[in-house]
């Protein structure tokens, strides 16, 4: 599985990635695999608040609609508007193409407590 | 088949693919991998399935009949069959479709048992099937006589009090008994606004505790794939209006801290809610109401033998304990002291859920399936699910892994993540897809969702013990065969690997978006 050393992570799968003052979020490599092929994104809607551990969005895959749930507190500034017509970029390129959403966080501490790729590469071995 | 308006103008053009227009004979091989063309593809323009050359009554065009701004500028797209060539591509269709009265069905948690065609043949006869819904009680006292019965007999089955027949179908049953829960609530002057339900909980749950405008709160399951009361009570709070579950629960396993678990939920002001997907199980043997129970759905297309599959129609009635009498949808069918039926309006009824009395000829087929079973038959049936899904199991165990491992009830779950009997790294999707070859339908795959590839195998009771072994053998050659086989199955088939994903991220549901080839 592809755990990029340069992202965080949290516990239910999902990545985030520093941008300045925001932080990009999509689901991890272990996640699109395990859900199969995704067939249908429900994005946030921009300017939705988003909170930790809460879900965000809705992924269908061919096995399973599943939640995804907010790595951190914070607002959402930006959605990847190109998943609507094409799913499958969240199992092609999870963590290029396939992001799903740009949040501002509410703290700049939060980003920082997430998990880093050690931990996360623990998480799914376990 | 044919179009108003005479000529076929606007009718699509003959397929390229075919090889002469009308595609393939009537006469064309039944099996094979052939491709069975559309009716698009088989149409001819000007062919009718019907003439009236004889009649002598004048022909009028459409145009001299209705009034031009009311007239399509065109015909519309038919197709142009003639009624020899649509029967013999219906029944090639269904000549290749697998069904129950084909062979086993073992698609877990469906319970897709084989339905005695008895229970047809009573939905069949006249006395039911030629009665208008609005037909005032004093004419249909038949009718009623049977939903009074059937009702009753539920009640018996489920230990409570009352029941509405009028859910068409499992889901709608939860929406009733959710609303009914909310009735019940604001009765006593509250409006809680959280139902907790299990992680190994039916999809179907969380869906019906949103669509009653509820908030779901997650349970984890403890190590032995069980609600553990302390799970419960961490969850707990003045805002949770009561708890969801299914008994034996999605892992085919027993609630065994069920009453416990009742006992603190009605400490905290709450109800308990038993999906009754799963009561194939425990018919006959125990009761939702001794668990500590207040509402019950009930399948009656999965335990009590109506057809289903294919869009129903199916029926969920709902049984409640008898303070929630005077929430049930009406209305519902009551005896007067002179033993006749009268139709009778719950007292604080929260409405209608269906717009007649519900699937009406499933619930004769449920009807005729309880009597012809009587009690100690409905208690064999459960007694022989529970049987055959253990000894399905025991044939099992060594190839496929069991995540967890204690007694079954009526349906198994294995895995295919290292299956100790595996020639290899197997998917649960690839088993259930080489099974077809095999000549069985495929079980449930990915569910329930706790489970990493998950296989859900619930043989029932109309299976012999021929059929079960024959299921195993052909599972267990399967792992053995490994993935390299059962990664392109199915091959016997006549379609093999349909591209699921395109076909639901591409959803195209008219012949107009596609065109002819």
């Amino acid at each position: 599985m592809n755990v990029p050393e340069d992202l965080r992570y949290s516990s239910d799968h999902e990545w985030c990635r520093q941008e300045g003052d925001h932080v990009r979020v999509g689901i991890t490599d272990y996640a699109q695999d395990a859900l199969g092929d995704i067939v249908y994104v429900q994005l946030p809607e921009p300017g939705a608040a988003a909170s930790a551990g809460q879900p965000l969005c809705e992924l269908e895959s061919t096995k399973s609609v599943s939640d995804v749930f907010a790595p951190l507190d914070g607002t959402v500034v930006e959605v990847n508007s190109e998943l609507v017509d094409s799913p499958q970029r969240v199992n092609e390129d999870p963590y290029g193409e396939g992001w799903i959403c740009l949040i501002k966080p509410a703290s700049a501490e939060a980003f920082g407590s997430l998990m880093g790729a050690e931990g996360y590469r623990k998480l799914i071995e376990a | 088949m044919s179009s108003p308006g005479g000529p076929a103008a606007g009718a699509p053009a003959p397929s390229a693919r075919a090889p002469a227009p009308g595609g393939r004979a009537a006469s064309a091989p039944l099996l094979g991998h052939d491709e069975e063309p559309t009716l698009f593809e088989l149409s001819v323009p000007g062919r009718r399935s019907a003439s009236f050359r004889t009649t002598g009554v004048p022909e009028w065009s459409a145009e001299e009949l209705v009034p031009a701004e009311e007239l399509r500028p065109e015909p519309p797209a038919l197709a142009e069959v003639s009624e020899r060539d649509l029967v013999a591509h219906l029944t090639r269709l269904s000549h290749r479709q697998y069904s129950v009265d084909l062979g086993a069905y073992p698609l877990g948690s469906c319970t897709m048992k084989y339905n005695p065609k008895l229970c047809d043949e009573a939905a069949a006869l006249p006395g039911f099937t030629n009665v208008h819904p609005a037909t005032p009680a004093s004419h249909a006292q038949g009718w009623l006589a049977l939903l009074w019965s059937l009702a009753d007999a539920l009640c018996r089955v489920t230990g409570m009090d009352a029941a509405t027949l009028q859910p068409p179908a499992g889901a709608a049953g939860e929406l009733t008994g959710l609303l009914i829960m909310r009735a019940w609530h604001r009765s006593q002057g509250r409006s809680p606004g959280k139902i907790l339900i299990p992680d190994s909980a039916h999809g179907t749950n969380p869906a019906s505790v949103s669509l009653a405008g509820y908030e779901t709160v997650s349970v984890p399951s403890d190590e032995r794939g069980l609600v553990s009361p302390e799970a419960v009570r961490r969850h707990l709070s003045p805002d949770v209006a009561g708890i969801m579950l299914t008994n034996p629960n999605t892992l085919g396993l027993f609630e065994e801290h069920i009453a416990e678990v009742a006992g603190l939920v009605h400490d905290a002001g709450g109800l308990l809610y038993y999906d009754g997907a799963n009561l194939n199980a425990i018919m006959g043997v125990t009761k939702p109401a001794a668990m500590g129970f207040d509402i019950v759905h009930l399948n009656l297309h999965k335990t009590f033998a109506v057809p289903h599959g294919g869009g129903g129609p199916g029926a969920g009635p709902v049984a409640v304990t008898a303070r929630l009498a005077e929430f049930l949808p009406g209305p519902v069918v009551a005896r007067a002291d002179d033993g006749t039926f009268y139709w009778d309006g719950p007292a604080r009824s929260i409405g209608r859920t269906h717009g007649w009395h519900g699937n009406a000829l499933a619930l004769v087929r449920a009807w005729a399936y309880i009597l012809s079973n009587g009690s100690d038959g409905l208690r064999r049936v459960s007694e022989v699910a529970v049987l055959n899904a253990n000894w399905l199991l025991a044939r099992l165990r060594g190839t496929y892994t069991v995540p967890f491992d204690r007694r079954a009830m009526h349906e198994v779950v294995v895995s295919t993540k290292d299956a100790p009997g595996a020639a290899g790294a197997l998917r649960a999707l690839d088993v259930g897809k080489r099974l077809l070859d095999k000549g069985f339908h495929a079980p449930t795959i990915y569910f329930p969702l706790v489970v990493p590839e998950a296989l859900m195998i619930e043989p029932t009771e109309t299976e012999s013990p021929q059929t079960v072994a024959a299921l195993a053998d052909a599972l267990v050659e399967i792992a053995r065969e490994g993935p390299e086989v059962a990664a392109g199955a199915p091959h016997a088939t006549p379609v093999g690997r349909a591209d699921e994903a395109r076909a639901a991220r591409r959803l195209v549901l008219t012949w107009d978006a596609v065109g002819p080839a």
